[in-house]
C-alpha cells in the first residue's frame, strides 16, 4: 500500500482535478477561476504521463501531454485578453457580477 | 519505505496542499504563488514518473509563461492601493459537498479499477530523443496544426486585448 504504484498518481491527479472544480465553482474573481482551469489541465496531465510510465503507449503520453501544455498556453493567453476587457467594460471582473454580454 | 517513495510522496504534499491553498485562499497574490508551488511539484511528479523533457517544460511554461501571465491578469485588473488584493468566494458549503462526493466518487473508481499494467521499470535513458522523432514522425500533422493554433491564439488575443 505504501509502495507508490499508478494508483497513487491516479489518486494525486484526481484529487487535483477537485481542488480544480472547487475553484471555478466558488471563486468570484476571474483570474481564480483561470487558475482552477490551470490545476485540471495538470491534473489531465499526470493521469496522460502517469499511464504512459505503467501502460504499454511508449512516449505517446508524454508527447500528449506536452500538446496540453501548448493548449494551456493557448488558453491562459486568450482568456486573459478577455477579461482585460470585461475589466474595462465593466470595472470588475467578479463573475457573479456579469451577467449581460454587453453594457 | 525507499527513497523513491519517500520522493514522491514530500512532492504529493507540496502539490495538494499549495493546491488547496490556492483555491481557498482569499488574496489572490497569495494564490498566484501557491500555484508556483503546485507546478513545481507536479514538475516534480513528472520527474517520478520519468518523464524528464516534461518536467523541464512544464517549469518553463507554466512557470515562466502562464504564471506571469496570471499575474499581469491580477495587477491589471485590481485598483492596487496596497499589497492585500482580496477576492470574494461564493457557495461554499454545496461546492464542499458536491465537490467532496465527486472526488470521493472517482478515487474509488480509480482505486477499484483493475489497470491492467505492462512496463513498470524506470525507462533510464532520456525521453527527449524519443519525443522528437515521435512529434516529426506520426504526429506532425498535429505539432503542425499546434504552430498555426499558437499564431492565431497570439494574433487574436493581442486584438481582443488592444479594443
Amino acid at each position: 500500500m505504501l509502495n507508490v504504484g499508478l494508483n497513487h498518481f491516479l489518486v494525486i491527479s484526481a484529487v487535483l482535478f477537485s481542488f480544480g472544480i472547487f475553484g471555478i465553482v466558488t471563486r468570484k474573481n476571474a483570474v481564480m477561476v483561470l487558475m482552477g482551469v490551470e490545476l485540471m489541465l495538470n491534473s489531465a496531465n499526470i493521469n496522460f504521463v502517469a499511464f504512459a510510465k505503467f501502460g504499454a503507449f511508449g512516449n505517446q503520453g508524454q508527447l500528449i501531454a506536452l500538446f496540453v501544455v501548448v493548449l494551456a498556453a493557448a488558453e491562459a493567453a486568450i482568456a486573459l485578453a478577455i477579461v482585460l476587457n470585461i475589466y474595462k467594460t465593466f470595472n470588475s471582473i467578479n463573475v457573479d457580477e456579469i451577467d449581460s454580454l454587453k453594457e | 519505505m525507499n527513497l523513491y517513495n519517500i520522493i514522491f510522496y514530500l512532492f504529493a504534499a507540496i502539490t495538494l496542499v499549495s493546491a488547496f491553498f490556492v483555491v481557498t485562499t482569499r488574496n489572490v497574490i497569495y494564490s498566484a504563488f501557491n500555484l508556483l508551488l503546485t507546478f513545481f511539484g507536479v514538475a516534480g511528479i513528472y520527474v517520478l514518473l520519468g518523464a524528464d523533457f516534461l518536467a523541464v517544460v512544464q517549469i518553463i511554461v507554466y512557470v515562466g509563461g502562464i504564471l506571469i501571465l496570471l499575474l499581469f491578469g491580477v495587477m491589471l485588473t485590481n485598483k492596487i492601493v496596497n499589497v492585500q488584493i482580496r477576492t470574494g468566494a461564493t457557495q461554499i458549503l454545496p461546492a464542499t459537498i458536491a465537490v467532496g462526493a465527486f472526488s470521493g466518487i472517482l478515487i474509488s473508481l480509480l482505486v477499484n479499477t483493475e489497470w491492467k499494467k505492462v512496463g513498470t521499470a524506470l525507462p533510464g535513458a532520456s525521453t527527449t530523443a524519443n519525443l522528437g522523432m515521435l512529434m516529426m514522425n506520426e504526429y506532425i500533422l498535429i505539432f503542425e496544426l499546434l504552430g498555426i493554433l499558437l499564431l492565431v491564439a497570439l494574433i487574436g488575443a493581442a486584438t481582443i486585448a488592444r479594443k
